[in-house]
């Protein structure tokens, strides 16, 4: 679907602004909503742009709330905005044993 | 005022849009992504790299250095994290230097201050290396930058001037009017309008262009990266190897970014973006065999991203004579990020007509010739 990317309002500071959203990188909900006002208009260019979610567990935590709080300022539903991608590896994995690569039979 | 449709929301066509607008120009940039930059653009290196590039891509990146890069964060109103600690190329075996000093002595011809530098030099600058190290290249002045910042830079500051933006815009065809390229039409059918296109696209500027009658020789390679869990700062250069088996640096925040090569990458299926099985363990082994300090540190993530690969591995950035209004910057071939501000700039001016800051003439679109040519039978 062609998204014209429109100019939202004016950036008003909420009572809530300052609530951690993504704990692991420490982004607070202020901070998603000025850069939803600054043109950020999905849930990768958020990450890309704060790295909420990008932090050791991935977004698993926060993600629901990042794109909530998206969907209020864009007043779109949840369901319509593309969530971020799951990337391997599923868990933190030390260098070396994703250099072993060989079968581990240990 | 003129006004240009722009194909494409990477680095490089944000930084064209953003250039563009800065010079007086109306801009309408259509991206077919749902996101803004998702292609290479946020998926690369982020390397600011001079040495080891062409010779032909010298000036435009040496001018970037010089120019765009130092200041661009201040430019840009935004952090870009732009370090500029210089590159240390590592080697291991007397072949691996012999490469080394042949990519001295390239750089030296095309003007770059760039040396050899022996074990104990390499450990002054980096003293994390293993043993093994024998010698490395120095580039002082190359660097790396945040290619997501970056990317989300150019398109924040570009709207702050009044450019437009459109998602799931995908375009597929181009469009003459008097024999000038001045419209564009999208996959849903709208039909965007200007004096001017320029196209940015990476990879699927291939096929949009072919509706021009203009065929840039490209293939779509899949390159490979990942990122570590965050460690205390340990180095900022920016590292790799002579057979570049990885590459990486130290980020901003503590993470460590790394790709490498594996060497089957024109025959890996690039039209799915999903990683190989034997990229990210390859890169692992080339960075413990450098860097064995690092073989605790985790993987928090790992992805894929296309490059835009031409026949002689060097961008267009031109107007071709055969379309008039066209204006195309692609092929850039692993190297678009550290060439991005200044092909923005670049493309920006021909687009509008003027002279641009630097000759182009390496870049031309008509520069690809087929094996037998007249005369030559
Ligand atoms: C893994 C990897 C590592 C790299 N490392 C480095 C590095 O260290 N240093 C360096 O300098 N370079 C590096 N590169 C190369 C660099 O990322 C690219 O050269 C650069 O990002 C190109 O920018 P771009 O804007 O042309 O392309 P892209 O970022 O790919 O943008 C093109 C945009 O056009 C859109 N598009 C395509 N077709 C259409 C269409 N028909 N209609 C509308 N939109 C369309 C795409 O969706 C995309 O958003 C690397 C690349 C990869 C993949």
């Amino acid at each position: 679907m062609e998204i014209h990317r429109k100019h939202l309002s004016d950036f008003l500071s909420q009572p809530d602004d300052a609530m951690i959203i993504c704990r692991c990188e420490e982004v607070t909900k202020g901070e998603i909503r000025a850069a939803i006002h600054d043109g950020m208009f999905s849930i990768r260019e958020l990450r890309r742009f704060l790295r909420c979610g990008m932090g050791l567990c991935q977004g698993r935590t926060c993600e629901r709330l990042v794109k909530a709080i998206l969907a209020r300022e864009l007043n779109v539903r949840p369901s319509d905005l593309d969530d971020a991608s799951s990337r391997a590896p599923a868990r933190p994995i030390e260098m070396w044993m994703m250099a072993n690569e060989v079968f581990w039979h240990g | 005022m003129a006004e240009i449709i722009v194909v494409g929301a990477g680095a490089i066509g944000n930084a064209s849009a953003y250039y563009l607008a800065k010079s007086g120009a109306k801009v309408t940039v259509l991206e077919k992504d749902s996101c803004i930059g998702n292609g290479g653009s946020s998926r690369n290196g982020g390397g600011v790299r001079q040495s080891g590039r062409n010779p032909a891509e010298l000036p435009p990146v040496m001018y970037g250095v010089r120019n765009i890069w130092p200041g661009l964060s201040d430019e840009l109103g935004m952090d870009i994290e732009y370090c500029q600690e210089g590159n240390l190329r590592l080697g291991k075996t007397e072949e691996h230097l012999k490469i080394l000093r042949e990519l001295v002595r390239d750089a030296e011809a095309g003007g770059l201050a760039m040396r050899m530098v022996d074990r104990a030099e390499a450990r002054e600058i980096c003293p994390f290396l293993s043993d093994e190290v024998a010698g490395a290249s120095w580039c002082p002045t190359d660097g790396h930058a945040n290619p997501l910042l970056v990317t989300l830079a150019f398109y924040r500051a570009a709207r702050r001037l009044g450019v437009d933006f459109v998602t799931g815009a995908e375009v597929v065809s181009l469009r003459k009017k008097r024999s000038r390229v001045v419209a564009v039409v999208t996959a849903c059918g709208s039909v965007y309008e200007g004096d001017g296109v320029l196209v940015a696209a990476g990879y699927g500027a291939g096929k949009l262009l072919r509706t021009a009658g203009i065929d840039v020789p490209m293939a779509p390679v899949l390159m490979e990266m990942l990122v570590t869990e965050e460690s205390p700062p340990m180095f900022f250069q920016m590292l790799g190897a002579a057979m570049s088996d990885f590459y990486g640096h130290q980020t901003k925040h503590g993470s460590f970014i790394f790709g490498g090569t594996h060497g089957f990458e024109p025959y890996t299926d690039s039209s799915r973006l999903t990683g190989t099985s034997i990229a990210a363990s390859n890169t692992c082994r080339g960075v413990i065999g450098y860097f064995p300090v690092l073989k605790d540190l985790k993987i928090l993530r790992t992805w894929a991203g296309v490059l835009d690969d031409c026949f002689d591995h060097i961008p267009v950035i031109d107007n071709p004579v055969e379309a008039p209004g066209l204006t195309v910057g692609c092929g850039f071939s692993g190297h678009g990020f550290g060439l991005a501000p200044v092909a923005g700039l670049l493309l920006s001016q021909l687009a509008l007509g003027g002279s641009p800051a630097l000759p182009l003439d390496r870049f031309k679109y008509d520069r690809f010739r087929a094996k037998a040519r007249s005369g030559n039978t």
